[in-house]
């Protein structure tokens, strides 16, 4: 029986930017950041309330994942914002909006009346989005 | 604490009328009086003055605050501290260098407070995460999945 999901991928075009990114502005904690070899480093984050969902923050470069075609294609396919990698929740909105535009994070949508509540688009460091919204009492 | 830079900040802040948000002004307070702890952890601050500077009532500016956070003010500022003391206990810094540059003045305090939080001690969470770090270092396929080690190999 599959009990949860332990790690989730982010591709991004480079680890230092997004480490800034990821920790410095959203407040996400590092929970592995360990060499990997020559050119290679394994970067995992988890959001504030989720300690135990590592999100990896994958270069995009030529060995473990890709091969030289495929990782030239896809550091461009993420830099044009082709990929939606998720939805983030917060408790409040416009504060979380208001906080996070004084940090430098571009919104593509501000918080924004939608049919199935408000919600607000960014975009980060390397060009992936995201939909951020509040939690839902369902 | 000098409080003359965080008044500032907040006197900079007009409310506008195209504000496309209702009380938009009210968040832009708070998120600077949240924003104005992360930044000030580490010091003497007086939190009534930060509701004095913020043009709020201090009862109005904790509701607002705990509405939008979660903790009240004072909550939150020792959650930053000891998030902070987490962070500087993961190098091989003094416990006592710890305590005092996160805002802590006395270390009995800092050691009862984060034993209450965390569990441990700051020495045996320091202790870990070291250990921990050290075999990051030395055997790093050890905290990747099974299929990423795969690839590598």
């Amino acid at each position: 029986m599959v009990t949860k999901l332990s790690h989730s991928i982010i591709y991004v075009l480079n680890q230092d930017s997004a480490y800034d990114f990821y920790v410095n502005r959203l407040g996400f904690k590092v929970h592995t950041d360990a060499p990997m070899g020559p050119g290679a480093r394994w970067l995992t984050v988890t959001p504030p309330d989720q300690p135990n969902l590592e999100i990896i923050l994958m270069a995009i470069q030529e060995g473990m994942i890709f091969k030289e075609d495929p990782a030239k294609q896809m550091k461009e396919l993420v830099k044009n914002g082709t990929f939606g990698f998720g939805a983030f929740e917060c408790n409040d909105l416009m504060a979380t909006y208001e906080e996070l535009k004084s940090k430098g994070v571009v919104f593509k949508k501000p918080p924004t009346k939608e049919f199935y509540g408000y919600e607000a688009l960014f975009v980060d460091d390397s060009g992936n989005w995201f939909s951020l919204g509040e939690k839902k009492e369902v | 604490m000098k409080m003359e830079k965080f008044g500032q900040t907040f006197k900079s802040f007009k409310m506008k009328e195209t504000e496309p948000y209702p009380k938009v002004y009210l968040y832009k307070r708070i998120v600077q009086a949240k924003l104005f702890i992360d930044n000030h952890y580490a010091e003497k601050i007086d939190l009534n003055n930060i509701s004095d500077e913020a043009y709020f009532s201090k009862f109005h500016f904790i509701r607002l605050f705990k509405k939008i956070y979660g903790k009240s003010p004072h909550q939150y500022l020792t959650y930053v501290r000891m998030e902070k003391a987490k962070d500087l206990l993961k190098t091989d810094a003094p416990i006592t260098d710890v305590c005092f540059s996160v805002g802590f003045e006395s270390i009995s305090s800092f050691t009862g407070l984060f034993k209450r939080i965390t569990h441990k001690t700051p020495s045996q969470y320091q202790q870990h995460e070291l250990l921990r770090q050290e075999e990051m270092a030395t055997y790093p396929l050890k905290f990747v999945p099974n299929c990423f080690v795969e690839a590598k190999s």
